[in-house]
């Protein structure tokens, strides 16, 4: 064997054990016991198959190679080192979208290099090249609006008249113009029209997706990117690619339905009707009954079984820590606790249970949705904290609210309901809550972390005779 | 040249794989699965780095260099979040109290 023999051999040799590593470690990220394992390995398959790819890659360019990995990890690192645990879902986004973007800049350098050469590969070359294109495209530049949204830099949603018709437009000249790319010819001014309305694409079908339906919106841009790659990779020949896109891409399919199917969204739904801010529920009668801190605390006191709720606007007022003092505090007092966690609180499924694993909770306390739903019913405090839409009644009594259908935890079955809030308003998806005006319920204004504090302060001062 | 009908039978299989791998997953674990899986498609860079090897003229060589950058960013950033998401996912018995 020659010496570039040897170092395609060298190459091709780690790149199969990195793509072991890669479905090792999604395998042992799907437990809690292993999942830090899992990472590392993978982080070890990455590392291995990069370093792998100087063998063949020759002294061309390698100055440029080199250059491009410092610009791309610097930044990146050190930002998802110290980016808070709130912001995870548009990092993720974020993060995605570059993936995306790379593989569609991989598409794009083929399309142009055979628009030079004047002959044209062979076509399945050419089919994978515009498919990996046109999805990493939509991929990157909806990944970014998507980003944009969750970080709050941009409306939560943006409609006008006719948008369907005109998204509809665009994804088909797209399309047309990878048709014409695959079956007609490759030329420079079709590739680079071909790349602006699909990277046009990914904007528009974003904008008019509300911020509720945002994690099924992420979870199925990251199966996108997983596609792209695939298909990329069969284009650069590189297996490694294939496989670890394609496994990416459909373990981020499955995760998208169950997403979908947690929030009773159809993904056809999610994309391509809007969501949020629908006005049409029906009139919900009572009114909402303020409650102050000594009297809530005293229910706590009384109380033999808690289960707390939190949601999103837990982690935003950063009170989970103070969250897990009071339930400290209560278990202390021979309280039975738990935390009631639905599976898109937070903003992606499982979210909550990360913030709530930086506060300290062990996993033993949180229980999923249906495992908690029956328990509601003996529960004689149930403390709301940062949650709406997820334990709103509506959702199974009003046929014409928004999220008419979707699960939510059974919190109204609860002898009381203690709903910690900044004040009165509609969630994140803007409908409003028929929990808030129940008999057994009452709001407690204050911000979380405030609450918390006032909670455990009181709680101590009834333990030590202080007053009742 | 991988034929394209063994690339289709890779790509079922692949498939088939990724599905079932993350079919037991459990809720808590869905956001740092995600993030990931995110990260492992974070492998992207090595054909941006490929791409940017065999690039000749100027032009090639900015998209090439965009997608090594973007590539990167992917993985480093993919794992950089997801190590400190699962790092914090300890047992009961782990914890002191």
């Amino acid at each position: 064997m020659d010496m570039q023999s040897v170092l395609t051999w060298i190459a091709k040799a780690s790149y199969f054990v990195a793509t072991v590593l890669f479905i090792l470690g999604i395998k042992r990220m799907s437990s809690p016991v292993t999942a830090r394992r899992g990472i590392v390995q993978a982080g070890i398959g990455m590392v291995l198959a990069t370093l792998a790819t100087f063998a063949i890659t020759g002294t061309h360019n390698v100055g440029l190679i080199v250059l491009g990995i410092a610009v791309g990890v610097l930044p990146t690192w050190l930002w998802g080192k110290k980016v808070a645990m709130t912001d995870m879902p548009q990092m993720v986004a974020l993060f995605n979208g570059m993936g995306g973007g790379s593989a569609a800049a991989i598409g794009a350098g083929e399309l142009i290099k055979f628009a030079h050469a004047g002959a044209a590969p062979a076509m399945s070359t050419l089919a994978f090249a515009v498919v990996g294109a046109l999805i990493g495209s939509i991929s990157m530049t909806g990944s970014i609006i998507a980003w944009a949204k969750l970080d709050g830099r941009m409306d939560k949603r943006f409609t006008f008249g006719g948008q369907q018709a005109f998204n509809f437009l665009v994804f088909a000249g797209a399309l047309v113009c990878g048709l014409a790319l695959i079956f007609w010819q490759v030329g420079t001014p079709l590739v680079v029209a071909f790349f602006v309305l699909a990277l046009a694409f990914g904007v528009l079908m974003t904008l008019p997706i509300g911020g509720a339906d945002m994690p099924v919106v992420i979870s199925l841009f990251n199966a996108f990117t997983g596609l792209a790659v695939a298909f990329e990779g069969y284009v650069m020949q590189i297996e490694a690619l294939i496989v670890a896109g394609m496994v990416v891409g459909a373990a981020g399919t499955l995760l998208t339905q169950l997403m979908a199917k947690a929030m009773n969204r159809p993904i056809s739904g999610v994309l391509f009707s809007n969501f949020g801010g629908g006005g049409s529920s029906a009139e919900i009668a009572g009114s909402q009954k303020p409650i102050e801190a000594p009297d809530a605390a005293s229910l706590l006191y009384m109380a033999e079984k808690v289960i707390i709720v939190p949601g999103y606007g837990m982690a935003v007022a950063q009170a989970q820590h103070k969250i897990w003092e009071l339930s400290q505090a209560l278990i202390k007092a021979g309280k039975e606790v738990r935390f009631a966690i639905h599976p898109v609180a937070g903003r992606m499924p499982g979210h909550m249970n990360v913030l709530l694993a930086e506060a300290g909770v062990p996993y033993d306390l949180i229980a999923d949705m249906d495992d908690i739903n029956p328990e509601f019913k003996t529960c004689d405090v149930a403390i709301v904290i940062g949650a709406n839409d997820v334990v709103n009644p509506s959702a199974k009594t009003d046929k014409s609210s928004p999220i008419f259908g979707m699960p939510i935890l059974d919190v109204v079955d609860s002898r009381q309901v203690i709903v910690i809030k900044r004040g009165k308003g509609t969630g994140f998806a803007g409908i409003e809550n028929a929990l808030f005006y129940a008999d057994n319920c009452r709001l407690l204004y204050a911000d979380g972390k405030e609450a918390a504090s006032r909670l455990i302060a009181e709680l101590k001062g009834i333990e030590s005779g202080g007053g009742h | 040249m991988i034929d394209p009908f063994i690339a289709l039978f890779v790509f079922m299989l692949a498939a088939f794989t990724g599905h079932e791998i993350i079919s037991r997953v459990p809720v808590i674990l869905h956001t740092p699965l995600m993030s990931g899986s995110n990260f492992v498609h974070g492998i992207v860079l090595v054909g941006a780095m490929i791409a940017l090897a065999h690039a000749e003229t100027p032009l090639a060589q900015a998209i090439g260099f965009a997608g090594v950058v973007l590539g990167a960013g992917n993985a480093a950033g993919g794992y950089v979040v997801t190590e400190r998401m699962l790092e914090m996912f300890k047992s009961s018995k782990d914890k002191k109290d």
